[in-house]
């Protein structure tokens, strides 16, 4: 017995040893720095001169005189409404159809993954490329395909947030995987049954797959939303020298953020803007999990 | 009548007419949308292949005429990117090696060891990954500008050393995949705990390595937000960073030269890409699914 417990004695102190370096970090770059992001919050600080006490001032600016600030979360939610859903239908769309055993599926995942390889800075520019009003190709090929004469895209305010999502979407190769995984794993019997009972592949679909594989559709919209609320790369690539134009249309939040960082050194009001954003996060996460408890299905035993 | 019926084989009404059929419209579709995925790539590199004149010429040309091999020497040349590619392998290299050491570690802690508080460590290791990173990008700021790192590497790479939630997560999952007998096995054999994690889990979870190991490659190869706010001068740039310069270098872009030297930079994650798409999928897969 004696010989038991030192033995789990050991095993715990072995785990703490080797958990360390992340109990570090975790203080040292993550709890740390947020609090300190906290207490910045209420403060004018601009790296050099030591933080001067503002106390809520700079939420107070933020809500009612930035207009930008309003502006940028204006974009971002039209943003994230519009490319985290028609993700999802558009990856679980191609997801069922790669898994009515169409031959060749390695070959199409393949080419349906590469554009997230290919991610960032690269894939930024490679779409102010595609949507050049003049010789883009989309708009070549809207015009060759369907004779529509297409959009400015990035250089016409209400095109601009489009542009972003029809970007988004060549995206969707990781959750496409995720989907397809989850799709295999449904069990055949289940199809099987229902199509004895006449079930039509329509109703199939939305009484036996959707339910299956919600958990997996939850996670992809929780990952993809908070994705989407902190886009940042994308925005400062694609709107000139990161400026968030024409008119403010790319400003999204994570852009207005970094340049009140990093291009007028205010590091408090920065702080103010994360800490929002954080609690907007946390509280549409929340409401994600409310609002979705009744409706996705666990299987037992999990 | 009847019997004529029964030979005369309609698709739309046997079921296996019916699955034949799906399964035709399924794949025209799965082909279209594939085409519609690739155009843009081969846009770009037939941009990357074309003279200044015949890129801004409408209607464009798929096919250069002619072939400009040059592009890329001289997209390569003008700013100096070997040196950005050499900072980019050099940063992506030592986060790789501090990713692959701590993080498998950590998490062969948290999959095999029993430990008090053990569970609600690993909540709270989650739950880390809902803060979002402008958060921590002014404090973390402030932090390594104090510490004098502002314009070193030191930003970019210390921080690998101390774990990522995300993979400890990933290896996690893996590991817990592997049957504990084998450690059993292992112990009674006399191993430590060190020994179980080298000897046992290390060589049965290469597959997770190599899943842990492509996703912080392709992760620190792409970043772009890091390098920019800590490194300033031109020499230490990374791929990224000066991609997005490069665009603005001169009045109008230069966008054959862009898209060329854009190829070049993306090419290693592209060529991992292939080589490795089993362990790219089973990561996806597994961070994704069981998640």
């Amino acid at each position: 017995m004696k010989i038991r417990l030192r033995m789990s004695q050991k095993e715990a102190i072995t785990f703490y040893l080797l958990i360390l370096p992340w109990i570090i970090g975790f203080f040292g770059f993550q709890l740390g720095p947020m609090l300190a992001s906290l207490g910045f919050s209420f403060t004018n600080y601009d790296v050099i001169r030591p933080p001067e006490w503002v106390a809520l001032g700079n939420y107070k600016t933020m809500f009612f005189e930035d207009e930008l600030f309003w502006q940028a979360l204006k974009v971002t939610f039209t943003y994230t409404v519009l490319a985290v859903p028609s993700g999802i239908v558009v990856a679980l769309f191609l997801a069922v159809m790669l898994n009515q055993r169409v031959p060749g599926l390695a070959v199409f995942r393949t080419i349906f993954y590469l554009p997230s390889v290919i991610s960032g800075v690269a894939v930024s520019l490679l779409w102010l490329w595609l949507l050049n009003p003049t010789v883009g190709l989309i708009n070549f090929l809207l015009w060759t395909v369907f004779h529509i004469k297409g959009p400015m895209w990035l250089l016409s305010g209400p095109w601009v947030i489009p542009s972003f999502v029809l970007m988004s979407l060549w995206g969707v190769g990781g959750s496409l995987i995720i989907y397809l995984a989850a799709l295999q794993s449904v069990p055949t019997e289940l199809y099987e049954a229902a199509s004895m009972d006449g079930a039509t592949a329509w109703r199939r679909f939305w009484s036996i797959t959707l339910p299956m594989i919600s958990p997996v559709i939850l996670f992809t919209f929780i990952t993809g939303m908070i994705g989407a609320l902190q886009v940042f790369t994308q925005a400062y690539v694609m709107s000139d020298r990161g400026r968030g134009g024409p008119h403010y249309a790319s400003l999204f939040y994570g852009l207005y953020l970094f340049q009140n960082a990093f291009r007028y050194f205010k590091m408090g009001y920065a702080s103010a803007m994360a800490w929002v954003l954080f609690i907007i996060i946390l509280l549409l996460t929340l409401l994600t999990f409310r609002v979705s408890s009744e409706r996705v299905f666990y299987q037992a035993g999990r | 009548m009847e019997a004529s019926k029964q030979t005369r084989w309609n698709p739309f009404r046997s079921k296996r007419g019916q699955e034949m059929i799906g399964r035709v419209a399924a794949t025209t579709i799965v082909t279209l949308c594939s085409v519609v995925v690739l155009l843009p790539v081969v846009w770009m590199i037939s941009t990357s292949l074309k003279t200044p004149k015949e890129v801004m010429q409408f209607p464009p040309t798929w096919i250069p005429k002619p072939i400009m091999w040059g592009n890329y020497p001289e997209a390569l040349t003008f700013l100096p990117f070997h040196l950005f590619f050499r900072n980019t392998a050099f940063i992506t290299a030592m986060v790789l090696v501090g990713d692959l050491l701590v993080n498998s570690l950590v998490a062969y802690a948290f999959a095999r060891l029993r430990a008090p508080g053990r569970e609600a460590l690993f909540i709270l290791i989650l739950s880390t990954m809902m803060v979002p990173s402008q958060v921590l990008m002014v404090p973390q700021y402030v932090l390594f500008h104090r510490l004098g790192w502002i314009d070193t590497y030191k930003p970019l790479i210390v921080p690998a050393y101390f774990g990522s939630a995300f993979l400890i997560f990933l290896l996690r999952q893996f590991y817990r995949s592997i049957p504990i007998e084998m450690d059993d096995a292992a112990r009674i054999d006399g191993c430590g705990f060190l020994g179980v994690w080298w000897r046992i889990l290390m060589p049965l979870s290469l597959p997770a390595l190599a899943s842990a190991a492509i996703f912080s490659f392709t992760y620190n190869w792409n970043d772009f937000m890091a390098p920019l706010v800590y490194l300033n001068a031109p020499e230490k740039m990374t791929l990224a960073v000066s991609l997005a310069y490069f665009r603005h270098r001169y009045g109008a872009t230069p966008w054959h030269l862009l898209m060329a030297a854009t190829l070049v930079a993306v090419l290693p994650c592209v060529v991992l890409f292939f080589f490795a798409q089993r362990y790219f999928i089973q990561g996806i897969v597994v961070s994704g699914v069981k998640g």
